[in-house]
């Protein structure tokens, strides 16, 4: 069992502190991503989970046993670097046996290890080679295999896959949520990207500033924001927001536009607060090429300024009040810039925030 | 239209190639300048001294080994001990550069990875220290190793050449250790090693090319050095062969022959060794450890 838990962990560099005393929770076997723009202090927390950095104050757990003092090499844990990280004077065998060396373990039992990992990465025919000679792809795995091949209690990722292009990304995507599955242990990734962090994770940690804003499963953080910080990192097209206020049941963007207050938030609101109007382009689909769902619907007359056709959908780009929205055309047709579509939005999706804390109303 | 156009090419073809030759002809005169005195040397070495003193000179030498066998010869026949001479300077040199290349890359390695106060200051102060000319510093050294009792020995000289190759070894480890990405270390350490055995089995092999480099100014620059070992060497116990160089001038005259012989012996084993490290000197070493 190795379940990793923060208490109250901070970091200072002289005076300034850049992680602010985070709690979190992580379950054994679980998958969570550290997410959050660049600086939020994602990669210095995974980097004091891993020994790499002091902690300056608080409390880091694996297993139960406190590790705040231990160096990296007695947690049990094994990294995979975003720059792989690979010794490059070693062939990709002696990288794979490198730490069972390093543990005296015997040639046979590092050869059997060894020959484990290449076989679950598929880094057979690469065995003898040097990573100067393996694509960025290959390079990764190589990291990988380095990490699985002594069955550390946690595996730790920061920004693996950040150097690949967008293909091979997806695809090492799905290499390490199946490698998850096989091997089923403890993993903490760390990433900037939203989409990684959607797909891999089973619980998604947002961070911000050196803070936790908001833990939970992909589907909680998209569907419940706790604020228009979360509301607008996390998904893509980020979520539309309008800001206006409450007055005789709808929300006054401006004296011209008005939306419907949609009834969830009827009693959470005063008359007269300032709030976030936040709707996501899946709710915001022309007539006629929306998904058909019963609920309360407004209806809004858009003026098209750009459309992005993605094939099974097009994107609509609009302004509501001078902000820039965007919608989402089911079943597509060529759209034409100026065109005026009659849309309609899905008032049960949509989000409230109060504008002065950005908290969310719900 | 289209003359004009074969008109252009050809006009910027000879241009090209008129390009390539200046080029080739200036880094042939500039090698000349660099190799002559070199090439004169060793062919003074094998001729007659009737042929060095030659005016105009004599290109192709008549070739006799007199100059080798005098040197090697007894003391009456222009014969100066070769073998002593040769032995302190492989002791002092050698030993130098493994105490200076030890100390340098300690230094190196704690100026790239490390950080403390006063860095920026400690790093221009040992770079001011070798901006003092050796010469300026051969009378203070001398009087104070010849009351310390060191003088005229191989200690006094290598403490010198130590001193004098620490500062440049660790700004050159420094740029070596410098260019190796932490995460290598850092992965080490997650695979298990200790902060010693991580510099020991990724850092060091990783940067061994820079640490070679290293070691070959290093070694070059004691077995060369004449200044300081002039001032601070008086016997057979313990001149190194530059000194040596000098037993050829005599109060009237010059040996010319027994020197270039002699300085050719000099120059072999330096060449040998550079001609062996330079193997390692492999750049690029690093290259497929990280993002490529």
């Amino acid at each position: 069992m190795a379940e990793v838990s923060l208490r109250n962990v901070t970091k200072n560099y002289g005076a300034l502190e850049v992680v602010h005393g985070i709690d979190l929770d992580i379950a054994h076997d679980e998958f969570v991503v550290l997410v959050g723009p660049s600086g939020c202090g994602k990669s210095t927390t995974l980097r004091m989970i891993a020994g790499l950095e002091d902690i300056s104050g608080g409390e880091v757990a694996i297993g139960g046993n406190r590790v705040n003092d231990l160096p990296p090499r007695e947690r049990n844990i094994s990294m995979v670097f975003q720059n792989y990280a690979l010794y490059p004077h070693m062939t990709v065998r002696e990288n794979l046996g490198f730490s069972l060396l390093i543990a005296k373990r015997s040639e046979t039992e590092i050869a059997q290890a060894v020959d484990d990992a290449a076989s679950i990465l598929g880094l057979g025919e690469l065995l003898d080679r040097r990573p100067a000679e393996l694509s960025g792809g290959q390079r990764q795995r190589v990291a990988m295999g380095r990490a699985i091949v002594r069955h550390p209690d946690v595996f730790l990722f920061d920004e693996p896959l950040s150097n690949l292009d967008a293909k091979l990304r997806t695809q090492m995507r799905i290499e390490i949520k199946k490698l998850h599955q096989k091997v089923r242990t403890t993993i903490v990734y760390v990433t900037h990207d939203q989409v990684e962090a959607m797909t891999l994770a089973d619980r998604i940690v947002i961070m911000k500033d050196g803070d936790i804003v908001q833990v939970g499963t992909p589907l909680e953080v998209f569907e419940r924001p706790v604020d228009t910080f979360v509301a607008s990192f996390i998904g893509s097209p980020p979520m539309n927001l309008l800001e206006g206020k409450v007055s005789g049941g709808f929300v006054w963007i401006t004296p011209d536009v008005t939306l419907p207050l949609p009834t969830v938030f009827s009693g959470k609101v005063a008359e007269g607060q300032r709030v976030t109007f936040g709707f996501r382009a899946d709710n915001l689909m022309p007539k006629g090429h929306a998904l058909t769902e019963s609920g309360a619907t407004a209806d809004l007359s858009l003026t098209i300024t750009l459309a992005e056709p993605l094939g099974a959908e097009t994107m609509l780009l609009s302004e509501l009040a001078g902000v820039e929205i965007q919608g989402k055309m089911l079943n597509p047709r060529p759209v034409s810039e100026g065109e005026v579509l009659e849309c309609q939005l899905s008032l049960d999706h949509c989000h409230l925030f109060d504008t002065a804390t950005g908290k969310s109303l719900r | 239209m289209s003359t004009i156009a074969t008109d252009r090419n050809r006009l910027h073809r000879n241009r090209q190639r008129a390009l390539s030759w200046a080029h080739f002809t200036g880094l042939f005169l500039v090698m000349c300048i660099i190799c002559i005195p070199g090439l004169w040397i060793v062919l003074n070495s094998f001729r007659p001294t009737v042929e060095i003193m030659a005016k105009p000179p004599i290109w192709v030498p008549t070739f006799t080994l007199e100059h080798y066998r005098a040197m090697f010869g007894g003391a009456g026949e222009g014969g100066v001990p070769v073998f002593a001479y040769f032995r302190n300077s492989l002791i002092i040199s050698v030993t130098s550069t493994i105490i200076a290349i030890g100390i340098g890359m300690a230094g190196g390695y704690a100026f790239a990875r490390y950080r403390f106060r006063g860095k920026s200051y400690y790093f221009v102060g040992l770079m001011l220290f070798r901006a003092v000319p050796g010469v300026a510093l051969s009378l203070p050294l001398f009087i104070v190793f010849a009351r310390v009792g060191i003088i005229d020995t191989h200690f006094g000289l290598i403490l010198v050449y130590v001193a004098m190759n620490v500062p440049f070894t660790v700004w050159l480890t420094d740029g070596f250790f410098r260019q190796i990405p932490k995460e290598l270390y850092e992965a080490a350490e997650i695979d298990g090693c200790t902060r010693w055995q991580a510099f020991w089995r990724v850092e060091f092999p990783v940067a061994r090319s820079g640490v070679a480099s290293a070691a070959i100014f290093a070694f070059l620059t004691s077995w060369n050095e004449f200044a300081l070992a002039s001032q601070l060497t008086r016997s057979t116990g313990s001149k190194t062969m530059p000194v040596g160089l000098l037993d050829f001038t005599a109060e009237f005259t010059i040996n010319w022959g027994g020197m270039c012989a002699l300085a050719v012996l000099m120059i072999l084993p330096a060449l040998a060794l550079t001609f062996i490290v330079q193997k390692h000197l492999i750049s690029g070493l690093t290259f497929g450890g990280v993002k490529g």
